[in-house]
């Protein structure tokens, strides 16, 4: 029996606006799909090419999911995205030359050199870096909402797990604080249905996962993980009923996983029926699609865009190509923290 | 200038800090309504309110991660363990989370937990662990213990001061059988500074917390021997000048603490000494430490357990005939 609300799909151009979202925004949020999806295949390049140590994941498959979140969150809120949210990162404003950086394990890397793959975050974006330990970040995104919440700020956290993550203790001790608490916050499950290679009915045996919020006092939505717009319209609902005081909400976003696990990983377990059906909802293509049905975006609107994330990528992969690698005297600085590193936004 | 409890240097030095600085809260299980399990926080919620003494789900991974969350965003939290024992529960959030967020992404993570910790009264395996050496293990947390009640002010003081996640173990059996001159004023004690109990020639004992007092103990009964004891205040950073100097000085050295021997920080302690004052020593490094057990239950078992004085007057003993 499901218990969450299954969300409608997005609808007219004139839904849009009604949520906030201008022309120019939609078309914002295509170019950051486009980018994501572009700084992933790129890294996947590099990778084969040797260029990359250890291990590589893309998000493919969820870039509506996490450029949807992202655009709906204000400029002063925050989030802890993860491996499968680039899209995050991009829409924040995270240049992607850094982020080849930090695939190579480059001096220019935000972890500059000290930790790999989405490892990473620029906290005066709003951002803070996730760990492996899934969902270790999503009580850390309730703890940011507490500080919010003591200091009578109108601000929102997001925090983001997965539906393999959602089995672990931390989601729920953050889940029901921040219920109990009725806290700014919002819960983003990118259920992605393959946690690693465990299908959900190994995971979890409600219907949904949005299914649980109930079970902490708030509201759980489903909604499909590939409809960027849709995205976009709950979770915007769920963030400004957060900021006004209305407390959390647990957003399933449904989507699968185009690719392995990792790199390294084919994913000869998934049906290959499931991966075409799926490919027929490509996030990417339904927003062009939608964009072209909606806002008449031209060919010379598409050509432009294609050409500008080409150019992007090009000159990003350029410039962190030429970035030097770490100084191994670096290694042993910054374990502990200094007074000056309080220096920043949060803190001031 | 008043005679204070230990309890009441760290509630004293709480409320100081929570009246100056607004970014100061604290939270855990029963520190509102009830005042913490040992009262450390008792008035605190009459005078700051329920949101900065924040009684929070028993829920000790959403303590610590929440702290951590609230410290990213500007806060300082003082988050309480109800025993020092719990903390395995919110590892992750420590150890994963916030040790590492400065070295990795430059992000610091000003924290403190409070600990109660240590034995004596029965708590048994779940309600009397020390664990601190687990904890110096991990780069990127501090890891202080007081033992007098101006040092359970001054460190706490600097604690929430640090830029760091800072693991305050205070223990439980100093709470309220040790007395002591706590100035009024606010005051810091600096992280990974030793004070000197007492100062001695013949032998030296390297210890901290409550087994300073056992070391005291032992070495007045020991009239023909003069005794140095070095309390360490803090574990991680330590006061490795300090304590090469008074094995240089006295030749001879015990290492005394009440968490189990195999891996405890009196190792890492002892194996210093020998990398760097070999020369200096007229006898081997010795230990003195709870066995490889967990802590038991009964209290003839748990003062087998525990050093006892008796312990420590035949390791000195054992030391100066060398």
């Amino acid at each position: 029996m499901a218990i969450a609300r299954v969300a409608e799909p997005s609808g007219s151009l004139q839904d849009a606006k009604e949520w906030g979202l201008d022309r120019e925004d939609l078309l914002q949020m295509y170019r950051n799909m486009l980018v994501t999806r572009g700084v992933e295949e790129r890294g996947h390049i590099l990778y084969r090419q040797g260029k990359i140590p250890g291990s590589f994941y893309t998000g493919r498959g969820n870039e509506a999911s996490a450029v949807g979140v992202a655009t709906a969150m204000g400029p002063d809120d925050v989030g802890t995205p993860l491996h499968r949210d680039m899209g995050v990162h991009i829409t924040r404003g995270v240049e992607p030359w850094r982020i080849f950086a930090q695939y190579m394990g480059r001096a220019d890397g935000p972890t500059r050199g000290k930790d790999g793959n989405v490892h990473m975050a620029d906290h005066r974006l709003g951002l803070i870096a996730m760990v492996s330990h899934l969902p270790a970040m999503l009580p850390v995104a309730v703890g940011c909402a507490l500080a919010f919440r003591i200091r009578e700020e109108k601000r929102v956290a997001v925090g983001w797990f997965g539906e393999g993550a959602a089995a672990r203790g931390d989601a729920h001790e953050g889940m029901n604080f921040a219920g109990v608490r009725r806290l700014p916050v919002v819960f983003i499950c990118d259920n992605n249905q393959w946690a690693y290679s465990t299908p959900t009915h190994l995971g979890y045996a409600v219907e949904h996962l949005a299914d649980r919020a109930a079970a902490y006092g708030f509201e759980g939505v489903v909604v499909d993980g590939t409809d960027v717009l849709a995205v976009y319209r709950e979770t915007k609902r769920a963030i400004e009923k957060a900021r006004e005081g209305g407390g959390p909400t647990l957003i399933e976003s449904q989507t699968l996983r185009m690719e392995g696990h990792a790199v390294h990983d084919d994913a000869f377990y998934v049906p290959k029926e499931l991966f075409e059906r799926w490919a027929e909802r490509d996030p990417i293509e339904r927003l062009r699609t939608w964009l072209r049905d909606n806002v008449d975006m031209s060919d010379d609107e598409e050509d432009e865009i294609t050409s500008y994330v080409k150019k992007l990528l090009n000159d990003a992969l350029h410039r962190a190509e030429e970035s030097p690698l770490p100084e191994v005297s670096t290694l042993t600085e910054g374990v502990y923290a200094t007074p000056e590193d309080l220096d920043t936004p949060h803190h001031k | 200038m008043a005679e204070k409890t230990y309890l009441q240097a760290i509630s004293d030095g709480l409320r100081q800090e929570m009246r100056r600085d607004q970014r100061v809260f604290c939270l855990g299980e029963d520190v509102g309504v009830y005042g913490g399990a040992f009262k450390v926080t008792l008035g605190f919620q009459e005078e700051f309110g329920p949101w900065r003494v924040l009684d929070t789900p028993l829920s000790e991974t959403a303590i610590v991660a929440g702290a951590t969350g609230a410290a990213i965003m500007g806060m300082r939290p003082v988050a309480e363990m109800q025993f020092a024992d719990f903390v395995s529960c919110a590892w992750d959030h420590l150890v994963t989370v916030a040790a590492k967020q400065r070295w990795r992404v430059g992000t610091p993570v000003p924290i403190v937990l409070r600990l109660p910790s240590g034995g004596g009264f029965s708590g048994g395996p779940f309600h009397s662990q020390n664990p601190e050496s687990s904890f110096a293990h991990i780069p990127g947390l501090k890891c202080v213990c007081p033992a007098t009640p101006e040092d359970a002010k001054g460190l706490l003081i600097s604690a929430i001061e640090d830029p760091n996640p800072v693991l305050y173990f205070e223990h439980k059996h100093l709470y309220r059988r040790i007395k002591g001159e706590v100035p009024d004023e606010r005051y810091t004690t600096p992280i990974g500074k030793a004070r000197i109990h007492q100062e001695g020639e013949d032998v030296s004992v390297i210890t901290w917390g409550a087994m300073v007092y056992t070391a005291a103990e032992a070495a007045k009964q020991l009239d023909d021997l003069s005794v140095e004891i070095v309390d360490l205040r803090s574990i991680m950073p330590w006061d490795k000048e300090a304590v090469l100097a008074s094995a240089r000085k006295t030749s001879k050295v015990l290492v005394l603490h009440e968490d189990t021997r195999s891996g405890g920080f009196g190792g890492e302690i002892a194996a210093t000494i020998g990398e760097e004052a070999f020369e200096d020593l007229d006898a081997p490094v010795k230990r003195i430490a709870a066995p490889d057990t967990p802590v038991p239950f009964s209290p003839v078992l748990e003062k087998a357990f525990i050093p006892q004085v008796d312990d420590v007057v035949a390791g000195l003993r054992e030391l100066a005939e060398y």
